[in-house]
Formats: C-alpha cells, structure tokens, sequence
C-alpha cells in the first residue's frame, strides 16, 4: 500500500508520458476519462511479451505458447481475483468495455429477449451502453425504457421501480457516469432489479479505475471494462458473467478457441470462457492488463480512492470560484470527472486554448448526447483525473480557464 | 486585391506572433468582429458538417460584380476567427479565382494542423464549401 500524496512524485516518474512537453509547457493531462497514460511496468511488460513470450495460446506442444498460455490464464485469475468474481470462468476477455456490452446485447438477448420484452436503460448511459440495446430491441421486436436523472444527475429510482415489470429482461446501468460523475447506487439498484427476477449488467468503463470491484458483494450479474482506462493497454477489455447465464447464452462469435469439436454436420462449443473468445485473443494485453492492476493494487484502490476524492473535492471548490463557471453533475456521490462550461465560452474555444497552454482535456458531447440534451447544451468540456494528478495541475488548469476568460472578455 | 495579396497580408499580419496562445487571442478578436449573419441566414441548409460547433456559410453573387460574397457565422468563436480570415482572402472575388485559389496561408500562419480531416473544427469543410461555392457560380455564370 502506497500513500499517494507522499509519493506522488516516484508514481509520476512511473509513466514515461508526463514528461512531455506540449507547446512548450508541461504536460497536464487531464482526459483520464477517455484513457490513463500507462506506467513503465504496462510498457515494458509489452514489450517483453514480444520479445519474449511471443507464441500462441492454448494447444501449443511448445515451450514458448506453454508459456504464453499459463501467462494468459494467469491474467485471466489476476483479473478474477480484482473483481472478486468466484471463478476464472466468469471472465471473459473481449477487445473492450463496448465490445462486452454487444456480446451481453447479441447473446444475451437471443437467448432471453423476444417481441414486446423490454430492456432498461438510464438517461445517463455512454452510448455504447445505449445502442447495443437499441440494436437487440430492433431485432427482436423488444423495447427500450429509460430512467431518468435529476438536475443534479442522480438516477431516479422510484422510476426504476415502477418500470420493472413483467417484460423487463435486463437493465443495463452505468457504475459511474462519464459524463456527470455520478456514482450510481448500483448494489441498491441490483437489489432491486433482483427483487423483480431481472439480471442487472453494469458498466465499470470509469468506475474500474477508482474504486474496489467486488461482484460478489455487488451480486451483478454482468460487470465490463476496459482495460485501456485502468492504466493497462488499448484493445483488450473485460466481461464478468454469473456462469449461470453465460452457460446458457449461445456463443457470440465463431471461430477457433471457442469449439470443442468441428464437422459440417454439427459443431460443438468449448466450456467456459472459451466459448466466448473467438479467435487468438490478445494474449501480449491480457497480461499487460494484469501488470496494471498489479500496479493499482500495490498502491492500494482504497489509497486511490480517498486521494482523487480529495483531489475531486479540491478541484470543485477552485474551480467554482470561477466567474461564470457551471457544473454538469452535483450528485452527493462522484467520482473523478468534472463536466463545466465557463460563461458563454464555447467549450471547443476553451479546450482549443487550454491545449496551447499543455492543458490536455476532452470538449464535445462525450458519448452521451442524452445527457446534454437533458441540459439542454450542445456540449462540455470535461476534466477527469487520475491517480498520478495533483493539485499543482488542477491550479494550473484553473489559472488558464481564468487566461482565456480574459481573451474573451 | 487578388486573392495571394490577401493571403499575404494575413501572413504579414500573423507574423507578429511567436506564441500559439498569442495567435489564438487574434483569432479570437477576428472571431468577435466578423459581421453577424442574418437569422434566415442560419439555417440548416448552410450548416456545414463535421464540426464540433456549428458552423453556418452562405455565398450569394454581387451582381454588378459577378464576384462571390461569403457571410458566416460559428458558436466557437475560434472557429469563427477562422472563418473570418477564409472570408477576408476567399470573399469578392471571381468565382474561378475561388475555385481555383492555393490557401498557403493557412500553412504559412501555422495552422496546417487544422488541416488535417481529423480535427474537428471543419477548417478543411469549410475551405472545400467555399470552393465548391466558386466552382458552382463559375460554371452558372458560363
């Protein structure tokens, strides 16, 4: 266990990125939200998979696939033992959070979603955790409810309880918004959704990152992922399934791995998880992710948790000493990620200005156009943090809102 | 003025300064003194797509000229001050000189890197409007 503020300099000179000078300032990067930079321990771990462990999993007589096997598989129980999932066969590898949710979407769905079912989603949702479901609802007929947030962008849940029904197959939730930074109840919610016999998946894009997963305590029925937003590489990402309804889901993609045994008259499908992994999975990520969570867990998520809350916490109160300065999402629960827009300065104005000035953050709609729509704006500009960020940036960051106000003004 | 006299008052002009921020604070003041465009002007059919903000880009013919009048507008005002300086080396002059015009400019100023399709402020949508608006009025006026 590490503590942070302490040490923060030895964790900055663990990610080689920071070092960067951008226009001639240094880099303050503050797009954690859309993905962490990775440490020396993610890089070179990379690297040595190529250059060392390099040979294809699973089947392989050979010494090097043997090799990259058991490191795969050793992943797959370091990522199992990070969710506190009860077995290795939940885990599912997948390119990403996204492509999770369409694997629950497509197999989930042609097993238990047909005409007039109706699937549960939130306003608040990312759109990859909207339009998967769109596309079931379309194929099979089925309908897609919504659930609301107030102004201060917390779910309502009295809604969610009355939309529950008889129809309802699944309810699909983010953990925390990416958008608001909202930190949804969600055990509450399962709680709730199991009461009405309906599973619940979880979206954990920004919530993996910050926070200690426990599936089992959470009792969620689906959790993704991805591992690019927790300091591990692009490209590979997770999904945690009760072996309950992945045992009955058929296979989403077809291929090698995911057989037992092929003829043209009938073919049969590998166990769990395989049958999910159509394809060489990407074996140099998958053990890449786990040298990042390794990383996270020897600094401790509840260290990381309590250092970017007050991080959070700070930024929040400099920030609204900013004339003019409106914040999208004021749940009594956030995490990480604050989404502002600064008198009428349009946000691609700031976060044009704020770049020259080596002020990386995202501006735009963030994958939620319900969400700006429910606010009836077109677009934010959206500070996240990480666990290598410190207050020093977020004066930095304030410092230069306040230089470009004054442009404007 | 021709056109490339334009672009090299604009370069003259730009020239002052070393700082990215500091170019950025004139786009910002051309941005904030382009004319506004009437209402009925800001329509969909003059929204040009692909950019982060919108943008609007109307093009008429001055007819005791034949030259191609350009109006615009954007809600980024950085945008806008883009805009702005298209609008001062693209607008009145003859058509075919628009259509067939070499923005160096835009290089020369330093703003190549918004060139490039990927970023998302619609520079190179709005300089391809504005040529197609030259190659379209020149072939009306033959």
């Amino acid at each position: 266990m590490t503590d942070i503020q302490a040490n923060i300099d030895s964790i900055r000179q663990d990610f080689p990125i920071l070092e960067t000078q951008v226009y001639k300032h240094p880099l303050v990067y503050l797009d954690n939200a859309a993905t962490t930079q990775k440490p020396r321990q993610v890089i070179e771990k990379i690297e040595e998979g190529y250059r060392r462990q390099n040979a294809n999993v699973h089947r392989g007589v050979h010494f090097l696939s043997q090799m990259a096997t058991e490191a795969h598989e050793d992943a797959r129980r370091c990522v199992a033992s990070f969710l506190n999932s009860s077995s290795e066969r939940e885990i599912i590898f997948t390119r990403g959070t996204t492509e999770s949710i369409n694997l629950v979407a497509f197999s989930f769905g042609e097993k238990f979603v047909s005409e007039g079912d109706e699937i549960i989603v939130t306003e608040m949702e990312h759109h990859s955790n909207i339009v998967p479901w769109q596309m079931l609802c379309q194929r099979k007929g089925a309908v897609l409810k919504v659930v609301p947030f107030n102004d201060r962008g917390e779910l309502d849940l009295q809604v969610l309880s009355s939309l529950l029904g008889q129809r309802t197959r699944l309810v699909a939730v983010a953990h925390v918004s990416n958008t608001l930074g909202t930190v949804n109840p969600v055990a509450e919610i399962i709680r709730t959704c199991h009461e009405a016999g309906v599973p619940v998946l979880v979206d954990g894009a920004q919530s993996v990152p910050h926070q200690t997963i426990d599936v089992q305590v959470l009792d969620a029925d689906f959790y993704v992922f991805s591992g690019h937003k927790v300091y591990g590489p692009t490209g590979i990402g997770v999904l945690y399934g009760k072996e309950k309804w992945l045992e009955q889901m058929p296979p989403y993609q077809g291929g090698g791995e995911m057989i037992a045994t092929v003829s043209f008259e009938k073919t049969t499908y590998n166990e769990l998880p395989y049958k999910f992994e159509a394809g060489t999975p990407d074996f140099i990520g998958s053990t890449a992710l786990a040298e990042a969570i390794r990383y996270v867990q020897r600094i401790g998520m509840d260290n990381i948790r309590r250092y970017e809350s007050d991080l959070l916490q700070y930024a929040t109160r400099q920030l609204m000493q900013i004339d003019g300065m409106r914040i999208f999402g004021q749940a009594g629960n956030k995490e990480s990620v604050i989404s502002m827009q600064v008198g009428k300065i349009h946000p691609y104005d700031m976060g044009t200005l704020l770049d020259k000035l080596g002020i990386a953050l995202r501006t735009g709609h963030h994958c939620a156009e319900p969400v700006m729509r429910h606010f009836g704006i077109e677009s934010t500009l959206r500070a996240s943090f990480a666990l290598y960020n410190t207050k020093a940036e977020v004066d930095y960051l304030v410092e230069g809102i306040r230089k470009v106000r004054n442009l404007f003004e | 003025m021709t056109v490339n006299e334009l672009q090299d008052q604009v370069i003259e002009d730009f020239s002052a300064f070393d700082e990215w921020f500091d170019k950025y604070a004139m786009l910002i003041e051309l941005g904030n003194s382009l004319p506004e465009i009437q209402e009925s002007q800001r329509v969909e059919q003059n929204l040009i797509q692909g950019c982060q903000s919108r943008v609007w880009l109307d093009a008429h013919i001055d007819e005791a000229t034949g030259h191609v009048i350009f109006e615009g507008d954007s809600d980024a005002v950085i945008v806008k001050g883009i805009l702005s300086l298209l609008i001062r080396v693209l607008s009145d002059h003859a058509p075919i000189e628009i259509a067939q015009s070499d923005l160096y400019f835009i290089e020369r100023i330093g703003l190549k890197e918004h060139l490039s399709p990927t970023r998302s402020n619609g520079l190179l949508a709005m300089v391809k409007q504005m040529k197609l608006y030259g190659l379209i009025f020149s072939k009306r006026a033959q």
